[in-house]
């Protein structure tokens, strides 16, 4: 049991006019492990959660277990907390500022007081899972492209040796290739290296693809958690809280109500191209 | 003749060292000739690095061309004597919507553009008044652009160009770093400006449902023109546009791979009404 968050509340401007709910009584646990999308639309409270679970904000109300120890706890050391639980912000590459791509990812493992020879061995290990060799390390982290900038930034955070690897939108003004590339990252983090993934996003269709677990978020409030099968069965809820189920799902249940019966649990593409085609095999066998 | 014309449009960002000799030389474009009617809605694709970006600044005058010439409303951008007419003529919105927004009131940014250019103050409440309405924003505008979302500023700034009575917009990823609700806001905000005030838009983006309501789209890679059609037309070649690192919407790939596995469709489905219309009659022939 990796995280487990109860009745957590976060206030902000509390006891003055502008006192506004940002989460409200959120009750989740994440296992060892999982790979988690959270998903929510601007204003939801999923930034505002993520933050919580390194201890960046601390919660009005409530309590967060970290390997079941709280967090809130006197004396619980929150610099070891935070190079557990690794966090990733939108537009990571902002806060790239070192003369080279090595001693940028050097800098956490650095900060945490490790020596020369474990800080370079951790470096060139967070380097070679992002997937950036050796002719990087001392290009200046300005003139690399977008995505990246990106993957240095994550290299940073995994030079940490987290356990728990948070992303918020990882993906956000990244084009196709960019997006694919870093998500394709992120999959192999979880599948190889055992990391427990929460991933913020806006996309479904990139959640529906890859995570085995999805968490929506409203007004700060939990709505939905399940996974992305039966998230997306709540289409239409999910579109009255400014959200939408992958165009798939659209496509699947436009063809059940003309009397195909499709699965409705298909989210995919690849997944409602088997579908279709069963379907249609079928009707040329029964002519 | 359209209001902007690219002839074999060339530029390339040179890199000097410290004795500035040249060290590197990148060539973005690389010969790119386009003709753009006035009123259209055009739509530029490209992976990052395509030099969609690049093309979209030397609309201008940002960047002028290391070769070939722009033409907005046939006057060149090299033409310094021109500049101010040319970014009257072509105004310009950019990804960043925290970049480009300066007033600490809305409705002071959306009239800095005409003030600038001297136009007398009751033309700029005029002027004000009628960008902040057609972009939706009125009711914001005596806000501060700070307590904006991302969309309503991209909104704001569109305003401010609007101002500026350009006869084309060009916006650079407008939507690159909005959420879906701030990206349909924005796209639908330019949508009306071009059907309802006739402005063309040239729209350069890579995300593949904010372009199917164009009237034509240009796809771009390695500093070339690649495809160049009506959305219809470029996204029936579905393997081309990946071998361009680029998406196509999820209906457009979900028919494309039925087609190769011998369902009969048409190329080039857009949307989930015309790939249900055409799958329901398949599906069902027998059971009828």
């Amino acid at each position: 049991m990796a995280i487990e968050i109860k009745d957590l509340c976060h206030i902000y401007g509390q006891d003055t006019i502008f006192e506004q709910y940002a989460l409200k009584n959120v009750n989740i646990t994440i296992g060892d492990g999982e790979f988690i999308g959270l998903i929510g639309h601007t204003g939801s409270g999923k930034s505002t959660l993520t933050q919580h679970l390194n201890g960046l904000l601390k919660a009005s109300s409530g309590d967060i277990l970290y390997n079941g120890e709280s967090i809130y706890k006197e004396g619980y050391s929150m610099k070891t907390l935070r190079s557990k639980v690794g966090l990733v912000f939108q537009y990571p590459e902002h806060q790239l500022f070192e003369v080279d791509v090595f001693s940028d990812v050097c800098f956490g493992p650095k900060n945490l007081g490790l020596p020369q020879e474990e800080i370079e061995s951790r470096a060139k290990e967070a380097l070679s899972l992002v997937g950036l060799d050796e002719s990087f390390y001392k290009q200046s982290p300005f003139e690399l492209s977008g995505g990246q900038k990106r993957r240095v930034a994550i290299a940073g955070v995994l030079a940490m040796k987290p356990e728990v690897l948070i992303l918020d939108e990882p993906t956000a003004g990244l084009d196709p290739r960019g997006r694919d590339d870093i998500l394709g990252l992120v999959a192999e983090l979880h599948k190889n290296q055992g990391m427990t993934i929460i991933l913020v996003s806006h996309s479904m269709e990139d959640v529906a693809k890859y995570v085995s677990r999805l968490i929506v978020m409203n007004h700060g409030e939990k709505v939905y958690d399940g996974t992305p099968k039966e998230v997306f069965r709540h289409y239409k809820e999910l579109e009255t809280i400014g959200l939408a189920a992958p165009q798939i799902t659209y496509v699947v249940h436009a063809l059940r109500e003309r009397g195909i019966p499709v699965d409705e649990d298909v989210t995919t593409v690849e997944e409602a191209r088997d579908e279709i085609l069963k379907l249609w095999k079928k009707e040329e066998s029964t002519c | 003749m359209g209001i902007i014309r690219a002839v074999n449009l060339m530029f390339d960002y040179i890199r000097r060292d410290e004795e500035s000799e040249k060290e590197e030389i990148n060539h973005a474009l690389r010969g790119v000739s386009l003709d753009i009617d006035e009123g259209s809605f055009v739509a530029i694709l490209g992976h990052n690095g395509s030099g969609k970006s690049t093309f979209a600044k030397l609309m201008n005058g940002i960047l002028l061309p290391s070769d070939g010439t722009v033409y907005i409303s046939n006057m060149k951008t090299s033409d310094e004597e021109h500049l101010w007419d040319v970014r009257k003529t072509a105004g310009m919105v950019f990804q960043n919507p925290d970049n480009q927004i300066i007033g600490n009131v809305v409705e002071e940014d959306v009239g800095f553009g005409p003030e600038n250019m001297g136009v007398p103050t009751d033309e700029i409440w005029r002027r004000v008044d009628q960008s902040l309405e057609a972009v939706g924003m009125t009711a914001y505008r005596l806000q501060s652009p700070n307590k904006l979302s991302g969309g309503q500023k991209q909104r704001v700034a569109i305003a401010g160009v609007m101002a500026m009575k350009p006869r084309c917009i060009v916006l650079d990823e407008p939507t690159a770093m909005l959420d879906p609700n701030g990206r349909r806001e924005v796209i639908r905000t330019v949508h009306e400006l071009n059907r309802q005030e006739g402005i063309t838009v040239l729209l350069i983006t890579h995300y593949m449902e904010e372009v199917i309501d164009a009237d034509r789209v240009i796809v771009m890679d390695e500093g070339h023109v690649v495809m160049d059609g009506t959305p219809k037309e470029v996204f029936s070649r579905v393997k081309e546009l990946k071998k361009y690192s680029l998406d196509v919407p999820q209906v457009t790939e979900l028919a494309d791979e039925l087609k190769e596995a011998g369902m009969d469709l048409p190329d080039g489905i857009l949307t989930i009404e015309e790939l249900v219309d055409r799958l329901v009659p398949v599906l069902k022939k027998e059971r009828a």
